[in-house]
């Protein structure tokens, strides 16, 4: 009989310290989906974030490394350089990656190195209590923007598209931004994600996937509220979508005439 | 055979020991007076088909070792004083995970940018673990271009045994100074063994999963890891502790310094011994674990000591508590990149002696 539905082998069955509503949970199935349908699980190695996902070792069932704040895709350098042949995620938040970590994830970008990025992306510091994140949104409220973000007066500077700031770079070859606001967003964004990995194990250079993710806790919102106001907020100004793939098997450009 | 001596700079024999010790992975930048040993890595790691990075920072290049290291690898990076003060989170987060890494500070003075000359002003930062929390690491002061060599690549194998990691503290007189060197014997990275606690090849491996980390929010099992890793220094201590001594039996002052200091010591002690007068010199190769106990008989024995530093006075204040007030310890120090000459430490022992 075929399985429809089954638990993820590389997911342990226990329940998550994540909020309700929160996005990590989702994102963290999705890719455990991945993994076991690329038979996987014994290859993964995850690099988990500080931020929220810090826990990231306690669910996944496969190997892990957590390197300081930020610094996750030069651990990750490090593990695949030495591991070529594993499949190794760099799983890391909006501040982990584009606040503190900036250097480090250009650079790796930049160097084309080979393993996949998950960017999540929850427009908020979710780990330390809702403090501004570089991709907070213009008017958004954080407790370090109690008026909301400013770019102008109080100098806040403005949201940063992460993907397309690293469009630029030539050792980027597959930056995709999805969602897990709805079962389409879902499916969408699970197949980027296998698209990267894919991708990592043919060793084709820099992949990252961004994820539009909710943190109810912090945008002080019930579940289905925060999901709303990603829809109307986030997607609006985060466009979802491959935003550069230069992989091997994209279909060409159209030639024009 | 004879042994093959070759004329080599301190930086590169450090690198080409470091190359004969299986090190799989070096991650660099920029920084004078290390430069020749991050070129020379550049150029042999490559060739050998090792991984060899630039990186974009000292910060960078440290967690990268981190990722290397998790694997099980040898991993090591080298800076100066300005970028070893940048390495210092990636240092907590290893020892913090008790994972092996080999870390090689060519000194600088200091401090802020200071200056590119010699300096031992990294000594509180060196032996007092360096970053945050409760830790420390296996530190190595080489006394010159054979030491360097001979340290580093032993440096390997004792961070692994240990799971610490281990600084190798020269300075920038060592890292530029040539000198003849005979070199260890080449290991192939290929023959090391692989760990039961490093990620990747679990099933060849036939282990469950790893978690690499340093992160524990239960205060008793931190505790419970911070006491584990203490009674293992407290092993280091009793196996690891290193020094040297020349002429210490009969003297009446004793120099104490490590790395530059102490050939500079030597020079004045030759002088000194030379005048009748009796010296001896007391060097420290393990600058972590510091050898206390040894220097508490000889003050016991009724020996005087003078603490020959390039900094403002740091190893002294580790010579003090050792002889715990049974011993007179006088200072003399130069920094900002001064090296003492030999004429000024031995006027120095003679103006203490009465002479
Ligand atoms: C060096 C350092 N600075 C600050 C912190 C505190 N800190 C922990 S998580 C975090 C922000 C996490 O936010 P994000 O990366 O967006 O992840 P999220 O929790 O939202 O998933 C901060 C600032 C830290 N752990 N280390
Ligand atoms: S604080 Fe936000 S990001 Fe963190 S677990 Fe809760 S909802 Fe998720
Ligand atoms: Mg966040």
């Amino acid at each position: 009989m075929e399985l429809v539905y089954g638990h993820p082998k590389s997911l342990k069955p226990i329940q998550t310290k994540y909020c309700p509503g929160c996005g990590h949970g989702v994102i963290h199935r999705i890719i455990a989906e991945v993994v076991d349908e690329m038979g996987l699980q014994t290859k993964a190695i995850i690099t988990n974030p500080v931020g929220c996902s810090i826990w990231a070792d306690l669910y996944f069932d496969f190997d892990s490394v957590q390197p300081a704040h930020g610094r996750t895709p030069a651990a990750a350098t490090g593990v695949k350089r030495m591991l070529p042949d594993h499949l190794v995620i760099c799983y890391q938040g909006d501040g982990d990656l584009a606040a503190i970590g900036t250097a480090e994830i250009i650079h790796a970008a930049n160097r084309g190195e080979k393993f996949t990025t998950i960017f999540v992306n929850n427009a908020i510091y979710g780990m330390t209590g809702g403090q501004m994140a570089p991709t907070t949104l213009v008017g958004q409220h954080a407790t370090t923007a109690p008026e909301g973000r400013d770019p102008i007066v109080a100098g806040m500077g403005y949201p940063i598209r992460v993907c397309e700031l690293l469009s630029s770079l030539e050792g980027t070859r597959y930056l995709a931004r999805g969602s897990v606001n709805n079962m389409v967003n879902i499916r969408k964004t699970k197949n980027y994600i296998r698209k990267a990995f894919e991708a990592q194990m043919r060793g084709e250079g820099f992949t990252m996937v961004e994820i539009l993710s909710q943190c109810p806790t912090n945008w002080q919102m019930n579940p289905v509220e925060s999901v709303e106001w990603l829809e109307k907020n986030m997607i609006t100004f985060y466009p979802l979508g491959e935003i550069k793939n230069t992989l091997s098997t994209a279909p060409a450009p159209a030639q024009a005439h | 055979m004879a042994e093959e001596i070759r004329l080599m700079k301190g930086n590169e024999a450090i690198g080409e020991a470091a190359v004969r010790a299986g090190c799989r992975a070096y991650f660099g930048y920029p920084i004078t007076p290390q430069n020749e040993l991050t070129a020379y890595m550049a150029k042999h790691m490559l060739a050998k088909g090792r991984i060899f990075i630039q990186a974009e920072s000292e910060v960078a290049a440290i967690n990268m070792v981190y990722g290397a290291s998790s694997t099980g690898a040898r991993a090591m990076t080298s800076s100066s004083s300005p970028g070893v003060s940048l390495k210092q989170e990636g240092i907590s987060y290893l020892c913090g995970a008790d994972l092996p890494a080999v870390i090689v500070n060519v000194a600088r003075s200091g401090p802020g940018l200071g200056g590119i000359s010699p300096s031992q002003g990294d000594y509180f930062q060196a032996t007092r673990g360096g970053g945050h929390g409760d830790y420390y690491t296996i530190v190595l002061a080489p006394k010159g271009v054979q030491d360097a060599a001979d340290l580093t690549y032993e440096a390997f194998s004792i961070s692994e045994k240990w799971r610490v990691p281990v600084l190798v503290l020269a300075d920038g007189l060592i890292g530029q100074m040539m000198e003849g060197v005979v070199l260890p014997e080449p290991i192939d990275p290929a023959t090391l063994p692989r760990w039961q606690w490093a990620v990747g090849h679990s099933v060849e491996m036939g282990r469950p999963y790893n978690h690499v980390s340093s992160i524990n929010l239960v205060p008793d099992e931190l505790e419970a890891a911070n006491r584990k890793r203490f009674a293992r220094y407290g092993q280091i201590k009793k196996e690891l502790l290193r020094y040297e001594e020349i002429e210490v039996e009969d003297a009446d002052v004793v120099f104490v310094a490590y790395g530059t200091s102490a050939r500079v010591s030597h020079g004045a002690l030759e002088m000194a011994r030379a005048k009748g007068m009796k010296v001896g010199l007391f060097r420290p190769v393990t600058l972590w674990p510091f050898p206390y106990a040894r220097l508490l008989e000889l003050a016991e024995k009724g020996k005087r000591f003078l603490c020959v530093e390039m900094s403002m006075g740091q190893m002294v204040e580790d010579v003090r508590l050792a002889v715990n007030g049974k011993a007179p310890v006088y200072f003399y120090g130069r920094c900002g990149g001064n090296i003492p000459s030999q004429e000024e430490v031995f006027a120095e022992v003679a103006r203490l002696m009465g002479k």
